[in-house]
């Protein structure tokens, strides 16, 4: 699928990135390392982490799009940082579990 | 053919700029056009021992030499060393403060992810003088 239709599935919105980008598959968490680790190419990445390091995480595991889920809302430089480096990044209200339900 | 070298410099307590330099190495890997689990593998092993510099050491050296058949890495920091090794490979086990973890940090997977991924791992550590890790990846 491709991200502007995950936005609209989700109910949220696409802050930066490729909206026409595929991706497929997802990960959920909040820890770092762990999604480094586990987030491969494409991949939905499913988190409340908002802080700059995100962007890092993604652009290194080749993720297919952030969803910042539960309402929060990335911090200014790592949005800005998402958006030099052309990383999808998708707000919702919805949780983790209700976002990967829809997915 | 000789190795490409680079040469980088970590600030310490910057988590802004931290995974940078990782990015830059992942860049050029794949101008040169390795095959992507090889560039996966160093990517991860090299942010890990990254934010490692930044999150413990204050920052550090790191230089990467890349051949056609193997691409090493090797961070340099003047950091407070690591008394237990073994345990700093156990998966889980941190000593990151809480601000640190409040960021995603101190899963305690740093050094075990470097491990996991890279082909070989040499940790030269001095309590109070420093850590040099020698990363391997063989493609």
């Amino acid at each position: 699928m491709k991200v502007s239709e995950l936005a609209e599935i989700l109910g949220g919105e696409l802050l930066s990135g490729n909206g026409e980008r595929e991706v497929s598959g997802c990960y959920i968490g909040d820890l770092l390392s762990l999604a480094m680790s586990r987030v491969q190419a494409d991949n939905v990445w499913i988190t409340i982490q908002t802080n700059i390091n995100i962007a890092a995480v993604a652009s290194l595991t080749d993720a297919g799009c952030i969803v910042i889920c539960d309402g929060f809302s990335p911090d200014a430089d790592a949005l800005e940082k998402a958006r030099d480096e052309e990383i999808a990044v998708i707000t919702t209200e919805k949780s983790a579990y209700e976002a990967s339900k829809l997915i | 053919m000789e190795p490409m070298k680079y040469h980088f410099e970590v600030k310490g307590d910057d988590f802004s700029v931290a995974g940078e330099n990782s990015s830059k190495v992942k860049k050029i890997l794949r101008q040169l056009g390795f095959d992507p689990e090889t560039i996966r593998r160093v990517a991860i092993a090299m942010y890990e021992a990254e934010i490692n510099m930044v999150i413990h050491a204050e920052g550090g050296y790191i230089d990467a030499e890349i051949s056609p058949d193997k691409v090493k890495i090797v961070l340099q920091d003047k950091g407070p060393g690591i008394p237990d090794i073994e345990k700093a490979m156990q998966e889980g086990y941190s000593t990151a403060t809480n601000s640190v973890r409040e960021l995603g940090f101190g899963a305690g997977m740093g050094l075990p992810n470097i491990k996991k991924y890279s082909d070989d791992l040499v940790i030269n550590t001095v309590v109070g003088e420093g850590t040099r890790l020698e990363i391997t990846v063989n493609v």
